[in-house]
């Protein structure tokens, strides 16, 4: 625990390692090896490797083609390109048809920093949620990293994974009875007054937005919802149940993502407040990452202010 | 087979298509009668597949990534036997599940869901880069239409086929010269397309594509091409084999009414008749 280290980094590592017990597994990438990090599998499987040049709407196909034929393919770009550019290739060649291609976004939400809004994609989640059958993952972490690529592995059919640019700190490997499981959400924390919900980067800020919170007497639950679909409805509806107020946190649109996903389903089953906090419909803009985080809200203070107004809303 | 025998399956092929098309009173019979005589020597001639085993990981495999050319991919796979040729009936049809654009998860043979252009070369060249890796023998077939090849992603995929050298790999261009707004050389030129494609890297092999010899050497000349992929100009007959449909971008995307329908089948059935004939 404590340790920092990026999402994107952690992913490298272990689909380089699982390539050595899965040789079905094959990367694909669009000239961007050095910045997904696929660039681990490249250098251990040089064989198994074939970077497409900047053509992600052949890439992701092509993928498809090698899958039909009893490959395991992972193909790696922005998340801005695999869910946006290559979204229809994705939708018609890979989902529609089944076939079992994952498709990994690298470089997910505002954490992108200098690079600006052109490549800060607050979209993936809403894109690649309404495509039927698609699986939707944003770790939150290195360790949970590492077990979501593994898992990913192992499922047949079609996914979306989120990989983060900016390093974070590891916290899911010093939760007690902590264990990964596809569209199982993970309780971080217990507790009973309301449940924060969060995704990606903003688990960790959603761990200090509690500890904040405690400090004011709240019993705040936090769940980590690695896997935005399929959305682990009895989590979220028993958190509604028992809290009777949850708050959303994603490095996302607050439209079409985890906050829409959650409403969704608590406002047909369980009705109770729900605040979304995430990128308010607009777009990035570029600096250093954590002040582009700040300048949009997206932190711990700005959640934890959220969480209050959630409470307050509570009948 | 020989030139005969195909010309006659191919005809009867033509028959099935027009009759899905026009029971459904929806589909692409334009583009699909253009497109089924290299079809035909592709299944009936070329290809190493067998309907008791379609999955079979060693056979070749065939893209149609013109997707809507369904009636002509769905009539050969069902006269090469792979699936009953009454199940056509349902071509379109809300009873079935042979649905409008060519569909891999229900439709037996069928090796590559397709329907949005310039998708279906990118699965081929999956397909052949696969056989490679694995260094399996099976070769991969796509055919193209000549509208289609305005998407940018067909060159896309045509520049990783050469990249990765390909040779098991053979795209047919099905150039009938029309698409849905009219004369592909008005709606958008793409002529000289044999030279673009050489410049991507690829064997240009042009044929007339409803004479057989000509499709059957330009196959063998693809099987011998080493170090690169093929790629066959097939200068065809949009609408071939019913006189009112021939050479019209209006039948892109028609069903015939009776009086049209009736006429089609009159014209095919004297073919196959006259086709039937030389073989007694």
């Amino acid at each position: 625990m404590g340790t920092k280290i990026a999402t994107r980094n952690a992913y490298g590592q272990a689909i380089a390692e699982l390539g050595d017990r899965y040789p079905e597994i094959i990367c694909f990438d669009a000239d961007l090896a050095g910045a997904t990090m696929s660039k681990y599998f490249k250098d251990k499987h040089p064989d198994r490797f074939f970077d497409m040049g900047i053509a992600e709407a052949d890439m992701q196909v092509v993928a498809a083609g090698a899958a039909t034929c009893g490959f395991k393919p992972f193909t790696h770009t922005f998340a801005m390109f695999a869910s946006g550019r290559s979204w229809e290739q994705v939708r018609n060649s890979i989902a529609y048809p089944g076939i079992n291609v994952k498709v990994i976004g690298s470089h997910g939400g505002l954490s992108v920093g200098e690079d600006g809004a052109t490549h800060q994609c607050n979209e993936d989640f809403a894109l690649m949620r309404v495509i039927p059958g698609m699986t939707v993952v944003c770790p939150c972490d290195a360790y949970e990293m590492k077990l979501a690529t593994e898992a990913l592995v192992n499922l047949d059919g079609p996914a979306y994974m989120r990989l983060g640019r900016l390093a974070v700190e590891t916290v899911t490997d010093a939760i007690p009875g902590y264990r990964f499981e596809l569209g199982k959400g993970a309780t971080l924390k217990d507790g009973s007054d309301v449940t924060v919900i969060a995704t990606g980067l903003m688990v960790q800020m959603a761990l200090e937005a509690e500890k904040m919170l405690a400090a004011e007497g709240l019993s705040v639950r936090v769940i980590d919802m690695h896997t935005i679909k399929p959305l682990d409805e009895e989590l979220v509806l028993k958190a509604a149940r028992e809290t009777g107020a949850i708050v959303t946190s994603e490095e996302h649109n607050i439209l079409g993502g985890l906050g829409a996903a959650v409403a969704e389903c608590v406002s047909e089953n369980c009705p109770v407040p729900v605040i979304r906090h995430g990128v308010n419909d607009q777009f990035g803009r570029s600096g250093k990452a954590p002040l582009v985080l700040e300048a949009y809200g997206l932190t711990p203070a700005v959640l934890a202010e959220k969480v209050r107004r959630a409470v307050s809303l509570k009948k | 087979m020989n030139n005969r025998e195909l010309a006659l399956t191919a005809a009867k092929a033509r028959r099935e298509a027009v009759s899905m098309v026009y029971r459904a009173q929806s589909g692409h019979p334009g583009g699909s009668l253009s497109c089924l005589d290299v079809l035909t020597a592709l299944y009936f001639e070329e290809m190493n597949v067998d309907p008791a085993c379609p999955s079979d990981p060693q056979r070749d495999r065939f893209v149609m990534s013109k997707g809507h050319c369904s009636p002509a991919v769905y009539s050969t796979l069902a006269l090469r036997g792979f699936f009953p040729v009454e199940d056509l009936a349902l071509f379109r049809s809300i009873e079935g599940h042979i649905s409008g654009h060519v569909e891999m998860r229900h439709v037996p043979g069928v090796d590559m869901s397709t329907g949005s252009l310039g998708q279906g070369i990118s699965a081929a060249v999956g397909m052949a880069l696969a056989g490679k890796i694995r260094g399996d023998a099976f070769r991969v077939y796509a055919i193209l239409g000549d509208g289609e090849i305005e998407e940018g992603q067909v060159w896309e995929a045509l520049a990783a086929a050469a990249k990765y050298k390909l040779d098991n790999l053979c795209a047919i261009i099905d150039v009938n010269g029309l698409q849905i707004d009219g004369k592909t050389a008005d709606v958008m030129p793409m002529e000289p397309i044999d030279d673009k494609c050489e410049a991507f890297g690829a064997h240009v092999v042009t044929i007339n594509g409803h004479d057989f010899d000509d499709i059957r050497s330009a196959f063998a000349e693809a099987r011998y091409t080493k170090g690169q992929p093929t790629v066959i100009l097939a200068r065809t007959t949009k609408g071939k084999g019913v006189s009112y449909m021939e050479n019209s971008a209006g039948w892109h995307g028609k069903a015939p009414n009776a009086a049209e329908y009736e006429t089609a089948m009159q014209e095919l059935g004297a073919l196959i008749d006259e086709l039937s004939k030389e073989e007694a």
